[in-house]
């Protein structure tokens, strides 16, 4: 019977593979179908084909052009405000994470227990319960309508992500940081020189996670930006329904959302390595 | 002058732990030292203390004629050679090698080089000094086609060679080793242990080693320092120490085999002094002056030899071949006493044989309180 386990194992990985992708391909199939089909399959009036028979390419450049009120320009504005917002969360998280997990793992100081654990209790609060009061506070600063609110908040931590780099860290011999402090550097210049290069799993796992989470982010933008030329791809996807929240559009709208998607799928197959590497490495050793 | 002078000397932890009392030490001006002894007597904490690693609690350390209790590990001119290596992995060896003076040339130096193209060709003069040290360094320790490698792509010995070339290249007045040899085999640690020993004499530097391996600071040693418990026990030549134990810790500890030891009750009579143990009696005749009722005779096994009449009667426990010699384990009266005899001899003997050891001319008497009496 032992023969049958590696095929068994096989299996199962291919029925949830497929689960789990045939939502992608749906929305692959779905992209290059004509309006007319498209639609009546989002109101079950008939059936998609898992195969398109006759692929409509064109779908993607009108997508792309009808994003917005401004052929083209909705797009690309969306695109730019998306890659600004999304480069300057990603560093900053990276930066924050890393060094305040540094210094809970490496530094001794008073009340550091105290404060870890206060720092790991604010993962137990949802997004929802800090929206109101973050946008009373963002407004009393006078950063609404601004990439501030998105982008400031990220260069103070992330909970999840410090918690992440200081288990980490702590498996890095302590003789690194003695060598170096020896070799003359002060704390900053052990993290950035040491600690940092040698974070590179928990470094890939947090860049990945928040560029996800960042360029996918539909609800921060929505509150924090108005105007429509500094709304974000996640936001600009919305122009797509129409006036009463349905759907004219739905092979646009996938199309849209397929070129959108792209880059997050891009930088996970780029970052597989390291980011496999990193979890495994957590999950043994964490 | 990189002289190292410690001067009562002690840590104590938060909580209360005393890790190391009251040590003083004078290291002279190219001198190799060893700090030795079992693990928990304070010989790293000592030496991560000189290396600034571990703040001072009482008294004071200085470098060069100078008290670094309250200067950076950086700015105190040691370099350290740590156990587990410590080289960095993400960096080349030749970078790792460099890291130290890098840091130095670096230091917000990157803008003002744009600036001014006189600093810029300073910078890159220092850049071509730093390579020139490094590749002096790698010739020596025979590095040179290791250093574009990774550190995982090492050996153990190859990353100890590093580590130590890393140390060279600061030209540091100190040099501190923490149980380098620790982590290698045994043939690689004899191997290191000359590489040590060669380089010493070629750099005449000051080295400060710590190792809880007897043989290994015996070996390398111009001056061993004996701690037990946080506290040194004796300061002095290998062969001192050998000669001469202070007391019974140092005369176990220095040593392989370690010593014999034969306790026994002191007897007096007629202004002569003996010492009872279990299997008769053992004159003293140079112990007069031994003052306490409980003593004991410290014995080496390369002195102890068969003999038709000894002392010592017993059976032979076991015999271990070591080529030349072999080490016998005999037990007399409750009593075990380690031999190491020459092969020859010990072909002779059999296991669960009776055996007599004579007793040497020179052993080591002890007091009851553990302290050397002759």
């Amino acid at each position: 019977m032992k023969w049958l386990r590696p095929w068994f194992q096989s299996a199962l990985l291919a029925v949830g593979s497929i689960v789990f992708l045939f939502p992608l391909w749906w929305m692959v199939v779905v992209s290059l179908e004509t309006p007319k089909r498209a639609g009546a399959a989002m109101t079950g009036q008939g059936g998609i084909a898992l195969w398109p028979t006759d692929p409509q390419w064109g779908n993607y450049s009108e997508a792309l052009a009808e994003m917005g009120s401004v052929p083209w320009v909705g797009f690309i504005n969306a695109l730019a405000n998306s890659i600004v917002v999304t480069t300057l969360v990603v560093i900053g998280t990276v930066l924050s994470s890393s060094l305040v997990g540094f210094a809970f793992a490496r530094l001794r100081w008073r009340g550091r227990g105290v404060l870890f654990t206060l720092m790991l209790a604010t993962m137990m609060l949802p997004g929802q319960v800090t929206l109101i009061p973050l946008f009373l506070l963002f407004r009393g600063l006078g950063w609404i309508d601004t990439i501030l609110p998105l982008a400031v908040p990220a260069f103070f931590g992330n909970a999840f992500f410090i918690f992440m780099y200081r288990q980490f860290i702590l498996q890095i011999p302590e003789s690194l940081v003695e060598a170096a402090k020896v070799d003359g550097h002060g704390w900053l210049g052990i993290w950035w020189t040491v600690i940092l290069p040698l974070c590179r799993p928990v470094t890939a796992i947090c860049a990945v996670f928040t560029f996800i989470g960042t360029w996918n982010d539909f609800m921060g933008p929505l509150v924090y930006l108005h105007a429509e030329e500094q709304s974000t791809l996640a936001v600009a996807l919305n122009s797509f329904r129409n006036q009463y929240g349905g759907l004219d559009d739905v092979h646009l709208l996938m199309a849209a959302s397929l070129v959108t998607m792209l880059p997050c799928i891009l930088l996970f197959i780029a970052a597989q390595r390291q980011f496999v590497e990193g979890l495994a490495r957590g999950a043994v050793k964490g | 002058m990189a002289e190292v002078i410690l001067k009562s000397v002690g840590k104590l932890y938060p909580g209360g732990v005393r890790a190391v009392h009251d040590v003083d030490l004078h290291v002279r001006h190219g001198e190799f030292v060893v700090l030795v002894g079992p693990s928990g007597c304070g010989k790293s904490t000592t030496l991560r203390m000189v290396a600034g690693l571990e703040e001072i609690s009482e008294g004071t350390i200085s470098i060069g004629g100078r008290v670094v209790n309250d200067i950076a590990p950086s700015d105190r001119d040691i370099a350290m050679v740590f156990q587990n290596y410590a080289l960095y992995p993400h960096m080349t060896v030749g970078q790792n090698m460099a890291f130290g003076l890098e840091r130095r040339r670096r230091h917000g130096s990157v803008v003002r080089s744009l600036l001014s193209p006189s600093y810029a060709a300073e910078r890159r003069s220092e850049g071509a000094r730093i390579q020139a040290r490094v590749d002096e360094a790698a010739g020596l320790l025979g590095l040179q086609p290791l250093l574009h490698r990774m550190p995982r792509e090492l050996s153990g010995g190859q990353r100890q060679r590093v580590a130590v070339g890393r140390a060279i290249v600061r030209d540091p007045a100190v040099f501190l080793f923490d149980e380098p040899l620790s982590n290698l085999d045994a043939k690689l640690r004899g191997e290191m242990r000359t590489e040590l020993r060669v380089l010493h004499r070629r750099l005449g530097a000051t080295m400060m080693y710590v190792t809880h391996d007897q043989e290994e600071a015996m070996g390398l040693a111009d001056r061993i320092v004996v701690m037990k418990d946080g506290l040194v026990q004796q300061v002095g030549a290998p062969t001192e120490l050998y000669d001469q134990p202070v007391n019974r810790f140092v005369a176990g500890f220095i040593g392989t085999p370690t010593m014999n030891f034969v306790d026994g009750t002191v007897e007096r009579d007629g202004g002569g002094v003996a010492l009872r143990w279990a299997g008769g009696r053992i004159p003293l005749p140079h112990c007069t002056a031994l003052a306490t009722t409980r003593a004991a005779i410290g014995i080496r096994p390369d002195t102890l030899v068969p003999t038709a009449d000894g002392a010592f009667r017993g059976t032979v426990q076991s015999i271990e071949f070591l080529g030349d010699r072999a080490d016998a384990l005999i037990e007399s009266h409750g009593v075990r006493l380690n031999a190491r005899v020459p092969t020859n001899i010990a072909r002779s003997l059999r296991e669960g044989e009776s055996i007599a050891l004579g007793m040497p001319a020179v052993a080591h008497v002890f007091d009851g309180d553990g302290f050397r009496a002759v």
